[in-house]
């Protein structure tokens, strides 16, 4: 019969996967906006990762799920910033590409 | 027959078959952020890869967690995303979601990732049977908040000033005759 159970490493490779999907969309997306969206599918990962450890190794600390809630607030105020960023540049450039973002270059 | 579908129901163990399902929701979501051409539907995509990763994190006893992710990340974080793309919009949003030309050496660099981080985590070793995570979580994690984790908690209060002052600062209209 099939049996279906539920381990630590389930989450780790669930997580591994979708770092390695939001990983892809950094390298390879065109549009800034984006890339800021696979950013947030990465620190996703990281919070299962640190929810799943707090669960398996140390359930009474609840330093992982402290760790996460800080995750998610850096990760907003990232969000919020660099969205910031994504509309001035295109104020003054008229473009989210980011091959088009070559100003240091020469 | 009943007894015996009676049995086999008991035996499933619920939480894996959530899991499996919600992993399976997650991964498939994720894809389809990357791939679709259109940023809006990737954006539609990404709330429903944020509610479900909430249900994941239900499964990890972290309700709290799960309760904070759908408030932030599938409600403030998607509408802001959805607000920035109607400010920079373009003609044609079919086009907006294009990959660029390292495809291959991209989607290579997260293959290898992906494959290391799998194989790592397979060889992990724990103790199998840690005790179960107390029931009520919200009044440990508000004791730690505000006990031994006051001075992070603090701090990120600040960071989030900083990033409100800054966002407001960046996304200013800014006046022609502004560099006079």
């Amino acid at each position: 019969m099939l049996t279906l159970s539920v381990s630590l490493h389930h989450y780790l490779i669930l997580a591994a996967v979708l770092f390695g999907i939001g990983l892809f969309g950094v390298l390879t997306k065109r549009n800034a906006v984006a890339v800021l969206i696979c950013i947030e599918l990465m620190l996703n990962a990281i919070n299962i990762n640190l929810l799943a450890f707090n669960k398996y190794i140390t359930p009474n600390d609840f330093i992982g799920q402290i760790f996460s809630i800080f995750v998610i607030t850096v990760a907003a105020a990232e969000v919020g910033v660099g969205l910031a960023i994504v509309i001035a540049i295109y104020r003054n450039k008229l473009s989210v590409n980011l091959d088009e973002f070559d100003w240091l270059k020469w | 027959m009943i007894d015996f579908t009676l049995t086999l129901l008991n035996s499933i163990s619920w939480v894996a078959v959530a899991f499996h399902t919600l992993a399976a929701v997650v991964c498939i979501s994720a894809l389809l952020v990357v791939l679709v051409r259109n940023i809006v539907h990737a954006v539609l995509w990404l709330a429903v890869c944020f509610v479900s990763l909430a249900g994941v994190f239900m499964t990890l006893d972290a309700a709290f967690i799960a309760a904070v992710q759908i408030l932030v990340y599938a409600g403030a974080v998607c509408i802001m995303v959805v607000f920035a793309i109607m400010l920079i919009r373009r003609g044609n949003m079919g086009e907006t979601n294009l990959f660029n030309k390292q495809v291959w050496a991209g989607g290579g660099v997260a293959v290898l990732v992906t494959v290391l981080g799998g194989f790592l985590s397979f060889r992990i070793r724990y103790a199998g049977s840690a005790p179960a995570v107390p029931e009520n979580t919200v009044d440990h994690i508000a004791t730690l908040l505000l006990s031994k984790y006051v001075i992070p908690f603090e701090v990120a209060a600040l960071l989030l000033l900083v990033a409100l002052v800054g966002a407001i600062f960046l996304a200013k209209e800014v006046k022609a005759d502004a560099d006079s």
